[in-house]
């Protein structure tokens, strides 16, 4: 706006107004989207990646059910951090390293020198010519990917447990009236699932929701990143100088982490009592 | 350098005993073996102070919960809702900066960029300060689940007590509390399991690790980043992590089994590990 050219001369409402709506600020309210971006885009993955796990689990074969078996319990023992810290470079290290197989043949020196990892400028994820916010989506699809392999095996145990949990009954009913094993899965076994996945499903939400500030730690410019780049103390060399209030900014990103759980647990209530509809327990 | 020096050199560097510099040229897998395990000292003590501190005031907490007085539960309640509803990363945050704050309130020396606050600068330090929050954040999931055991502890029992005439604090020494514990105990082994996974945010978050003084985690992602090896550091940390893992549910079991002596062998539920809970 026109009249915050100079932020000293204002008066304290003007001040706020204008502090307020300054480009970073604008940053900090869009890093709120980043976030919900993240668990919107997520949750499907989540569950597709959950049915899936689940399904190789109780799978005939008996490599897939060990594979299963494997992801299903991977959080088990390990704290999901440890994940999230592992899984993006990783990916980001197998991606490259793959490119750099296939676009620069010719370089034969190993990709793995002592402590460095060095692959073609052209196997570059992103390339080093790309614009900055080819980096931020690269960066923020690597946690997405992350997320939901870790979320992913949460899920599956869940699911598992839901599709264990349908009677037997109903499943041999379909059988009886000669449905094929899929589709007995499909519209008998998993649209059943659903009662009994759902209280461990919205607990995994609300975990969900809580593991998103750790985007931060995966470089991502997210609610966390610029409330510390906001709060901190500004001198007078800023426009808008001011004292150290990360507290203020820590404390807001509270607020918003309760009434995200709060909403979402109010929802889940009422999900509950519609998918508990028609059961007699 | 073979196992045995890295072992001498670095055991206790979590600590800030031994070497004083991280290794750094060519790093073998004995340091990552051994300074990784070295930093576990940090987490087995956040886990078990955290746990121990938090079960009084869990218990306290829960019973709040349950009392009648709305000026007792009510209060109860937003701890619970509070520490329950947001993420644990972002309490670290917002408690560290409010510990940063403390000395001006304290009336402690401010020379401008060093603090002189002999007392209250343990607060920013990770021992006294993530202690503190990593207590709060416990004390609020155990209360809801000692609430939820509270509620379920069976009526005919309480009804008995009373029958005999037990007074209010034996009724609730003899066997509220006890039964309360044997309903709870599944749900807090998991709840003790994501505690020990939890106290791994600690050097992730805002409490700086004071001279390299750090936990499992810092030392894993300190390596993963000098050798751009992440292939090797992350699943000790993981390993580890297993192995503490096992330990809880070990000690966890055996705790359950002593609850429930008095039940026939084969009718005691074993604890059975569900991640439900995290922060």
């Amino acid at each position: 706006m026109e009249f915050c050219a100079d932020p000293s001369v204002l008066g304290d409402v003007e001040w706020w107004l204008c502090y307020l709506t300054t480009p970073k600020q604008i940053s900090f309210y869009e890093s709120f989207g980043t976030v919900l971006l993240l668990l919107v885009l997520a949750a499907p993955l989540i569950l597709l990646l959950g049915i899936a796990g689940a399904l190789a689990r109780s799978s005939r074969a008996a490599p897939l059910r060990w594979i299963g078996n494997i992801y299903t319990s991977m959080v088990r023992g390990v704290p999901d951090i440890v994940f999230f810290l592992f899984v993006p470079i990783a990916l980001d290290q197998t991606f490259e390293y793959i490119r750099h197989r296939a676009l620069c043949p010719d370089v034969t020196a190993p990709v793995r020198q002592g402590a460095d990892f060095v692959v073609c400028a052209a196997a570059k994820l992103p390339l080093s010519t790309a614009p900055q916010s080819v980096h931020d989506i690269y960066g923020f699809l690597l946690a997405l990917v992350a997320f939901t392999i870790v979320f992913g095996a949460f899920a599956a145990n869940i699911i598992h447990g839901g599709l264990a949990a349908v009677p037997r009954g109903q499943l041999e009913a379909g059988e009886a009236i000669g449905m094929s094993r899929s589709q007995v899965f499909r519209r008998i076994h998993l649209p059943q699932m659903w009662r009994f996945a759902l209280p461990g499903l919205s607990n995994l939400w609300m975990i969900l929701i809580k593991a998103t500030p750790l985007l931060f730690l995966l470089g991502v410019e997210d609610v966390v990143y610029w409330a510390k780049e906001l709060g901190g103390a500004k001198t007078s060399r800023y426009a808008f100088p001011h004292g150290d209030w990360r507290l203020g900014y820590f404390i807001a990103l509270l607020i918003f982490y309760l009434l995200l759980t709060w909403l979402s647990e109010r929802g889940f209530r009422r999900l509950n009592r519609r998918y508990a509809a028609g059961f007699s327990t | 350098m073979n196992c045995l020096d890295a072992l001498s050199a670095y055991g206790l560097r979590s600590l800030g005993i031994g070497e004083r510099l991280l290794p750094r040229g060519d790093i073998g897998i004995c340091e990552q073996l051994v300074l990784i395990g070295s930093g576990m000292v940090w987490n087995i003590y956040f886990t078990a102070v955290a746990m121990a501190f938090g079960f009084g005031l869990a218990t306290l907490v829960a019973l709040g919960k349950a009392s009648r007085n709305p000026l007792v539960s009510g209060p109860s309640k937003a701890f619970i809702f509070i520490f329950r509803g947001s993420p644990l990363f972002i309490q670290f945050f917002l408690f560290y900066e409010a510990f940063v704050l403390i000395p001006k309130f304290a009336g402690e020396i401010d020379l401008g960029f060093v603090v002189i606050g002999i007392d209250t600068a343990w607060f920013t330090r990770a021992w006294l300060g993530a202690l503190i929050v990593l207590i709060l954040n416990t004390s609020a999931y155990t209360a809801e689940i000692f609430h939820g055991a509270l509620v379920n502890v069976p009526k005919g029992e309480i009804e008995a007590a009373d029958a005999i005439g037990m007074t209010g604090g034996q009724k609730f020494r003899r066997i509220v509390w006890p039964t309360m514990l044997r309903i709870a105990w599944p749900a807090y082994t998991n709840e003790a399991i994501f505690m020990g996974h939890a106290t791994a945010l600690v050097f992730f978050s805002s409490f700086p690790a004071w001279r390299q003084e750090g936990d499992a985690l810092y030392y894993a992602s300190y390596f993963a980043e000098r050798t751009f090896n992440p292939f090797v550091a992350y699943p000790i940390v993981a390993g580890y992590f297993v192995l503490f893992t096992l330990f809880i549910i070990t000690v966890f079991g055996a705790a359950n089994r002593r609850l429930n002596r008095h039940l026939a062998p084969g009718s005691v539920k074993r604890v059975k590990f569900r991640p439900q809970f995290i922060r």
